[in-house]
């Protein structure tokens, strides 16, 4: 009997050593990888009760899954040094689509996001999610940090280019979260903090500035995210039916497929933007705590592992990562719950459709490869 | 010139790490926002967006009470209900629209050139919202639909609850009729009350008893979702939907006895008239007639525009309740109650006889007052002059009263205002009572003898209704009581089947007449139908009982009489309406009846045959005998006639409640 607990508790260690030794081998850290599976797990069970049941959305998600996966896989391969060196490239190139996408796109529900590549269609923006922070790396990682007023303007540049053609498209929650990713790299660069202080100043009155130069529908939402009852069928329409949805969840929600407001149709983009409230309304307080849970050991663990990496760009790059997706997981969080204004941000991992997936798993395999080839680096 | 800046890797890794530790701190604080404001939403306020989401998913379906039956004194059904089926469309469920109505006007349920309008009609609706495609199918249409409902896709037969009156006009004066309630009367409505309710009481005791008959409706809840779909498989959602069954509104029965009923629509066929029979000692009003009807069932199916006109441009206006709105002078009929109020003033000897010419002079001026025809009445006291209808007798007893004392007299009969019966709409006819004399001859400026002196044949500043006179005919029965007339009598649950019975209302009584004076009014109404001068006689001959009546003759205006000549000979539009009011038996009666046929010339040959043919009806036995009086005194209880409607439940009913539920 002992000889034998004996031999399964070893070959339990020799089971777990040797998946360590094929997560090495494939570059991938395995509590973060653990961590985004069990996410998006969550997010598979969440959505099969948001799309009413529907296993072609469940077929597809994990196809975007797994294509996710393979992408982040393989990037998660590449050295780190191929990746700076390309990153001026690869924001070059995402330039050139987005001007693309402004001449030629596809205009698809009132807004001109897409390139119609044939079978596929393709959202430069999403490129430039992760491109941005390469560039602003890249430009830092040469440059003592931190960074000199000179450099803010030319960071400001890098940034703010492909965000106006972005939100020119017009597509408000994706230029924010490229401005959000480029921004962070300058955060984690060290800015004084009288220098911080005055760049929000600076964000906040170009934001009051930017207000008149939105578009009647963007402006609408954030007056409406200011008083939503005035538009109790219009545009607060959203706010009001999520916030009932997430409160009438209470604290265990109403069970699984039983919430009426998601069920019902009466909760808006159940399946995309307002998944969030879904949760709430199924699985209560209980259910969004353990996904915010998931979501804060996943943020985390990708700080943990920017700051082990050994170069600028390296630590940079990853710190944006992480950070980002607490941006998506924030900025979704509290548009659903009426803590920030309507803006069409995916809950990461659980969201239905696009290539959002995609993108965020991408980041990882980044942040997977900058971790993980770090002792190959000087 | 700025210092040389070079690369520190120790410095840049400390000011990464300062910056990632500030930043989860940052995100820590973040998130701690965002589950507070979750434990706000969903601890705190849970309750309160819990009601919300209620509110949005589930909707309250009304289910319409069945309306309470209307039955006459001897339960026979005046109004029911029926259950009618429509064929109604979902357009969400139908794969191929044209092709099925194309199939349905091939088994002839739908006219092809319906078609365009019902298409147009289906479009203009939201695509889950059932559209009736066609009402009130035969009971043949129904099987042939049913048995070929495999083929038709998102069509369905539905069950709905229609006022039925199975006698059409019968007795429409005093039911009246239900029609689709407007927007005016919504207003009034209390909107839950009436939620699924499609009609409601217009006229008659459908108005008058609308709240008894409605019934308390009920309802069932659905889930829905944001677009107002019923969801049909509610399952987990499903579990808390509430249920309230409709409660039916009460059986009314009236004091109507639809044999008399019937034979008065008969009797008054092709004239323009009215009938009102009462029971002279409750106030129960037998029959109710005004000539011509219309179909309630009409309104109740819910009446076209071009109906409508046609009922309301018909020069003899069938809408037009003449029982309760006609007001005209009463004629020579007011005689008896004038020389009742002369008696008991003291104004007249009734055994004093005076000569009475083809005319009499007003004292003071040059006016001639004509009997009707001319003729000379002679030497007449008190009860000839009622027997034989002497007007000469009449003006000079007028004359004599004056106007102040005819008009205080007149209300003891109920004259010149509403009798209060238990329906809307009643006319409360014209009489120069002193408070209205006061209003418009202030000081009796511009009133001149001449129009009292006519008052004595019932004519000038009197009119009268067919109600009022029947009621006036009951007190004269029931010498001086005065019972409000009711058509009323119970209420019946629909359920139990306890009635409760109303008590009749007696609103007066004349006690200052003496026996006397009654003896010889009644005796001269009685010498009307038996005296061989009476102005009934052959008419009222050879009657088993005996009928005390009066004829009157409502003279058409006095510019109308001078242009053509009046009574019979002028053009029918034009000749005098035909008054008769009787009771009987004379000595214990027990129905008065005022019968009022327009442009039927005298009153004796126009109106009385009608009045004796009902009285018979109700008096007489098949064997052509007086049948037995139920034993009732003045003063009692209403007969116990419990109507003869089989205890159990009514058939219509219990199929309308079974498609009705869940």
């Amino acid at each position: 009997m002992i000889h034998e607990e004996i031999s399964t508790d070893s070959r339990t260690r020799r089971t777990l050593s040797s998946a360590a030794r094929v997560l090495l081998a494939l570059k991938v850290d395995g509590p973060l990888a653990v961590g985004l599976a069990l996410t998006a797990t969550y997010g598979l069970v969440v959505l099969y009760s948001a799309s009413a049941e529907s296993t072609p959305m469940l077929v597809r998600t994990v196809l975007r899954l797994l294509l996710g996966i393979i992408i982040m896989l393989a990037v998660a391969r590449i050295s780190p040094n191929l990746l700076r060196r390309a990153s001026p490239w690869l924001y070059g190139l995402g330039i050139v689509l987005l001007l693309a996408v402004a001449a030629v796109g596809h205009v698809h529900l009132g807004a001109k996001r897409w390139l119609d590549l044939g079978p596929i269609h393709f959202q430069p923006s999403e490129l430039m999610k992760l491109a941005v922070p390469m560039m602003c790396a890249w430009y830092l990682h040469e440059r003592p940090l931190p960074p000199r007023w000179t450099d803010l303007g030319i960071l400001a540049l890098i940034i703010l280019a492909p965000v106006a053609l972005v939100a020119k498209e017009p597509d408000l929650g994706t230029a924010a979260l490229i401005t959000a990713a480029g921004a962070m790299v300058v955060f984690l660069s060290g800015l004084r903090a009288r220098t911080l202080i005055a760049l929000l100043l600076l964000a906040v009155a170009a934001g009051a500035a930017g207000l008149r130069f939105m578009h009647g529908y963007q402006r609408e939402r954030l007056l409406t995210f200011l008083n939503p009852e005035a538009h109790p069928l219009g545009a607060g329409y959203h706010i009001i039916q999520s916030q009932i949805a997430v409160g009438s969840g209470g604290l265990f929600g109403k069970g699984w497929m039983a919430g009426s407001q998601a069920q019902l149709d009466f909760l808006p983009e159940r399946t995309t933007d307002f998944i969030f409230a879904v949760i709430g309304e199924e699985f209560g307080l209980l259910g969004l705590a353990l996904l915010l849970l998931l979501y804060a050991f996943v943020i985390g663990r990708s700080i943990y592992l920017a700051m082990q990496c050994p170069d600028t760009f390296s630590r940079l790059l990853g710190g944006s990562v992480a950070l980002t997706f607490f941006v998506y997981v924030f900025i979704n969080a509290g548009m659903v719950t009426g803590l920030v204004p309507v803006v069409g941000v995916p809950l990461p991992l659980v969201s239905y459709g696009g290539s959002s997936v995609v993108t965020v798993l991408t980041g990882f395999g980044i942040l997977m490869a900058l971790y993980s080839h770090r002792k190959l680096m000087g | 010139m700025s210092p040389v800046r070079i690369k520190e890797h120790w410095r840049e890794q400390r000011i990464f790490n300062r910056r990632a530790w500030f930043a989860g701190a940052l995100m820590l604080l973040a998130g701690l926002a965002v589950l507070g404001r979750l434990y706000y939403l969903q601890v705190v306020r849970q309750h309160y967006y819990e009601v919300l989401s209620i509110d949005n998913g589930v909707r309250t379906v009304p289910i319409p009470a069945a309306r309470g039956l209307i039955l006459d004194r001897n339960g026979e059904v005046i109004a029911s209900n029926r259950p009618t089926f429509d064929l109604e469309l979902t357009p969400d469920e139908v794969p191929d629209l044209h092709a099925e109505l194309a199939h349905l006007v091939r088994l002839g349920l739908l006219q092809q050139t319906d078609l365009p309008q019902l298409i147009r009609a289906i479009h203009s609706r939201q695509r889950f919202d059932t559209v009736p495609i066609r009402l009130d199918l035969s009971a043949q249409e129904v099987a042939r639909f049913a048995v070929r409902r495999y083929e038709f896709p998102g069509i369905d037969i539905s069950p709905r609850q229609a006022r039925w009156y199975p006698f059409g006009k019968l007795a429409v004066a005093a039911v009246g009729y239900v029609g689709t309630i407007s927007a005016r009367e919504l207003a009034h409505l209390n909107p839950a009350e009436y939620a699924g309710t499609a009609v409601i009481g217009q006229t008659g005791v459908e108005a008058a008893y609308e709240t008894a008959l409605h019934g308390t409706n009920g309802y069932r809840q659905i889930l829905v979702d944001a677009l107002g779909r019923p969801v049909r498989r509610a399952g987990a959602l499903g579990k808390e939907l509430h249920f309230q069954a409709p409660v039916p509104g009460d059986d009314v029965i009236l004091s109507l006895d639809l044999k008399l009923q019937r034979l008065a629509e008969q009797l008054l066929k092709g004239q323009d008239g009215a009938v009102v029979a009462l029971d002279p000692w409750t106030g129960d009003i037998i029959a109710m007639a005004s000539s011509p009807g219309f179909d309630p069932n009409l309104f109740a199916r819910g009446i076209s525009e071009k109906q409508y006109e046609a009922l309301v441009e018909n020069p003899r206006l069938p809408l037009f309740n003449r029982a309760l709105r006609a007001q005209l002078p009463s004629g020579s009929t007011i005689k008896p109650g004038l020389a009742l109020g002369a008696l008991t003033e003291g104004m007249v000897d009734p055994d004093k006889r005076i000569f009475a010419g083809s005319a009499w002079h007003l004292p003071g001026s040059g006016h001639l007052f004509h009997n009707a025809a001319h003729e000379v009445c002679g030497w007449v006291g008190l009860r000839m002059a009622i027997i034989m209808s002497c007007d000469v007798y009449f003006y000079r007893l007028a004359f004599k009263m004056g106007v102040d004392r005819i008009g205080a007299w007149l209300p003891n009969f109920g004259f010149g205002s509403p009798t209060g019966i238990d329906i809307p709409g009643e006319q409360p006819g014209l009489a120069p009572t002193p408070a209205w004399m006061a209003k418009h001859y202030p000081h009796d400026r511009g009133w001149y003898p001449g129009d009292t002196v006519i008052l004595g044949i019932g004519q000038g500043k009197f009119l009268t209704t067919p109600l009022q006179l029947a009621h006036y005919t009951g007190v004269l029965a029931a010498r001086g009581l005065s019972f409000e007339p009711r058509l009323v009598t119970g209420l019946r649950n629909p359920r139990t089947h306890q009635i409760h019975w109303k008590r009749p209302i007696l609103d007066g009584n004349l006690t200052m007449i003496s026996p006397a004076s009654w003896k010889v009014v009644i005796g001269a109404m009685v010498g009307v139908t038996t005296n061989r001068r009476g102005t009934a006689y052959w008419e009222m001959i050879n009657s088993p009982y005996p009928i005390a009546g009066k004829t009157g003759t409502a003279q058409l205006t006095r510019e109308q009489a001078n242009e053509v000549g009046n009574e019979k000979t002028g053009p029918e539009n034009l000749r005098d309406d035909a008054w008769f009011i009787a009771f009987a038996p004379a000595q214990a009666p027990r129905i008065a009846v005022a019968v009022l046929v327009e442009h039927a010339g005298y009153g004796a040959t126009g109106a009385a045959p009608i009045a004796r043919k009902l009285m018979n009806a109700y008096l007489l036995g098949s064997n052509g005998k007086l049948l037995p009086a139920a034993p009732r005194g003045p003063y009692s209880e209403p007969r116990g006639i419990r109507p003869r409607v089989k205890a159990g439940v009514d058939p219509t009913l219990t199929a309308l409640q079974r498609a009705t539920e869940p």
